[in-house]
């Protein structure tokens, strides 16, 4: 595909959208992404302070100068109120993440300890398997998989990136603050 | 204004009487009845205007509504049943989508009980048009109607136009209620203002500092009516003017500045100004790789300022300098008083070397063709007897393929909203469709339609439509026997293999003519050209179809081949 951006460097960017809370709305913003080749690493959706709108949190893999045009490709979906990237010095991000680890239970006190020091909890125990959640960046969450691996992960499930801005700035347009 | 109680099919009827809509194109069925029938209740009342035209496919209600909204600049509304009605209603959609058209496509739908169990000629047509209208809607409570209807015309009409969908389901038809119209829409993340107010401080400067500087015209200016706005702009910067297929006559192309259509069918001399530009101010205009050719080899000296309604186009493919957002009606005027007060401050930049240079290409690489008495028709003779005949003010529709871009070429459009073509999606069969469209939205006028064989035969059973309403539209087919534009680009890239091109059997076009009640007409040399034509262009109360014989092999020239530079153009030397 021949585009201005030919040739630039990839990464990940958060792109943050206010939405009306509206059926198929899911649908309209994933079916634009996949249809205009621009790759979803994570999206995450849930409600806000205000009942008719919903947050979103998309993470895409792009050049910079994609992540423009694909903000004001998003920008012109109707049921779209606001949308922003927001820049990885300016935002706190959190993702959560379960792993269910089959291990005998002489292994449950070591990987407690190993929980704690990663801020982790254990949140299901049986006699041979037991479920670590964890919350924090996505760099921390991959570090602790990596340890947990030693012990038999057996599934793993992660929420991808929500994110909000430091400080004041709001997404929401001021006639709806 | 006072509630009345009424069921959705009558409430809709009311809504686009209120919307002011002149025609509805459409074919009814089971999941569309009970609008069809409140039609007939509301055709036979006193003073009701809507006139519902029968097409007898939905893709020409689709395609024959973008055509009366082109020729018009109103709103184009299509009917189609659910299932099939839907889909075939996809292809017009998705064409007003690329070509940015206002349509209001309303269809049926199963029950609401039924949606979602594979019901009889059930299709998720919200889903399937997703992705080729602004916005569209599955109405799932009665209550909801009048509002989404009302959002749906203003969607289509304001900021960048484009198609929308609504998709009532039977029972919501049937349902009743007190109907009552919204007088104001409210959609909170539709057409945010721009965060930035307009550099046209910078845009002027770029303007004052350029030596070599071309306008750029799209659609857009089409869209947005501000021909004297562009016309007073390109003379007071004076540099020369080039336009898309659906910038055709925003701007006069007999105008001495004009250069018409640029890219892979425009003239040698328009690509090459463009080319070598070292100023590209863009105006409603999207940089489609028909008209960029090779993006990163395209106008590589150029400074770009581009003035679209449509952010999501600034720098999508060709990074803008200068982007300007907003409507041209109002952005264009006070970008020209910017201007004008730079040239005032700083005086004139120096276009006469410039416009020396573009002449001299004008004068070496004209558009040419060379008819040879005795030989047959050439395609582009054909398009230029037309223009002659028709003294250039016919409102022309075309269908997709060679012919258009020989129309493109040839017909000379002064006017705005005087050429009618599928650009953007190139749907083949549009012709037919655009002229009923064209001729119901502007009676008055003498429309003709400029198609293909090929194209032709692609929507050619409404002819039946234009018989009933007795639409005096002229189809002039220069037949090749071949799918032409395919063919030229066999013969060129593919060596030669006619790979299922010919259409070695083509019917009679003058019986199919009489079969459907029109006057059929057949020109075989250059001597029955003229005379056929103006038999054809006679004034007459129902459609006259014209197969005109052409040169089998002749191409469109000059063409940038997909892919290579602008000013790589083969051909048309």
């Amino acid at each position: 595909m021949e585009r201005t951006e030919e040739a630039q460097n990839y990464s990940l960017h958060t792109i943050s959208l206010l939405v009306q809370n509206l059926p198929g709305v899911l649908h309209r913003i994933a079916g634009l992404f996949s249809r205009r080749g621009y790759n979803i690493a994570s999206l995450t959706v849930g409600p806000t302070e205000r009942p008719e709108y919903s947050r979103m949190t998309i993470v895409v893999r792009l050049s910079s100068m994609t992540v423009d045009q694909v903000v004001r490709q998003v920008q012109k979906l109707v049921p779209v109120v606001e949308v922003r990237e927001l820049k990885p010095q300016d935002l706190v991000e959190r993702e959560l993440m379960l792993v269910k680890i089959k291990t005998p239970e002489a292994n449950h006190s070591e990987l407690r300890a190993l929980a704690e020091t990663y801020e982790a909890s254990i949140v299901d125990v049986s006699p041979d398997a037991l479920i670590v959640e964890a919350t924090g960046n996505a760099g921390k969450l991959d570090a602790l998989e990596d340890r947990l691996k030693a012990y038999g992960i057996q599934e793993i499930c992660r929420s991808g990136r929500i994110a909000l801005e430091r400080g004041f700035k709001t997404l929401a347009p001021p006639n709806l603050k | 204004m006072a509630k009345e109680k009424m069921t959705g099919a009558q409430a809709l009827l009311r809504c686009l009487e209120l919307e002011a809509v002149e025609y509805v194109f459409g074919v009814p069925g089971g999941a569309i009845l009970p609008v069809y029938d409140a039609l007939f209740e509301a055709t036979h009342q006193k003073g009701y205007h809507l006139k519902h035209v029968l097409v007898r496919h939905e893709q020409v209600g689709a395609h024959a509504a973008e055509g009366y909204a082109l020729a018009t600049g109103k709103v184009g509304v299509c009917f189609g049943t659910s299932g099939p009605g839907a889909t075939n209603l996809v292809t017009g959609i998705a064409d007003a989508y690329m070509d940015s058209v206002p349509l209001v496509a309303i269809t049926g739908n199963v029950p609401k009980s039924l949606i979602g169990t594979d019901a009889f000629q059930e299709a998720d047509i919200t889903g399937i048009t997703m992705p080729v209208t602004k916005h569209n809607w599955l109405v799932t409570d009665v209550e909801d109607l009048p509002r989404i209807i009302k959002e749906a015309f203003y969607l289509a009409r304001t900021g960048r136009p484009g198609p929308v969908l609504v998709d009532i389901p039977k029972d919501v038809q049937n349902a009743t209620f007190e109907f009552e119209y919204p007088e104001t829409v409210n959609i909170p993340g539709y057409m945010p203002a721009p965060k930035e107010p307009p550099r046209l401080a910078d845009a002027a400067t770029l303007i004052r500092s350029a030596t070599r500087p071309v306008l750029y015209l799209g659609g857009g200016v089409r869209s947005s009516g501000s021909y004297a706005e562009v016309l007073a702009f390109a003379e007071l910067v004076g540099a020369p003017v080039v336009t898309t297929v659906h910038g055709k006559g925003v701007f006069p192309e007999t105008h001495p500045r004009c250069l018409g259509m640029f890219g892979m069918h425009g003239s040698r001399y328009a690509n090459y100004a463009v080319q070598d530009s070292d100023l590209i101010v863009a105006l409603g205009a999207r940089f489609d790789d028909r008209v960029t050719g090779k993006l990163s080899a395209f106008a590589p000296e150029a400074k770009v300022v581009h003035l679209d309604v449509d952010p999501a186009e600034i720098s999508k493919l060709v990074t803008a300098t200068v982007p300007l957002v907003g409507d041209l009606k109002v952005l264009l005027p006070r970008l020209h008083a910017e201007v004008q007060r730079v040239f005032e401050a700083r005086g004139r930049p120096d276009l006469g070397p410039w416009l020396a240079r573009v002449e001299a290409w004008r004068t070496k690489h004209p558009l040419r063709y060379a008819q040879e008495p005795g030989a047959p028709i050439l395609p582009q003779k054909a398009i230029d007897v037309l223009y002659e005949k028709t003294k250039g003010r016919a409102i022309v529709a075309t269908g997709v393929g060679e012919h258009q871009m020989f129309a493109a070429q040839w017909y000379k459009t002064d006017f705005p909203r005087q050429f009618i073509t599928s650009g953007g999606l190139g749907t083949m069969g549009f012709c037919l469709p655009a002229a009923i469209g064209a001729q119901l939205g502007k009676p008055g006028e003498l429309v003709i339609g400029i198609d293909g064989d090929g194209s032709f035969q692609m929507t050619l059973q409404d002819l039946a439509t234009a018989v009933e309403l007795e639409l005096p539209i002229k189809i002039f087919i220069l037949n090749n026997l071949f799918l032409g534009m395919v063919r030229q680009w066999q013969e060129l890239f593919y060596d030669n293999r006619f790979s299922q091109t010919p259409l070695k059997d083509c019917p009679d076009f003058v019986k199919l003519a009489e079969a459907y009640g029109c006057l059929g007409l057949r020109a075989r040399t250059l001597e029955e050209l003229e005379p056929v034509v103006d038999q054809a262009l006679a004034p007459r109360g129902g459609p006259v179809i014209v197969d005109i014989r052409v040169r089998r092999q002749e191409k469109v020239f000059p063409m940038v081949p997909a892919g290579a530079p602008l000013n790589d153009m083969i051909g048309g030397e």
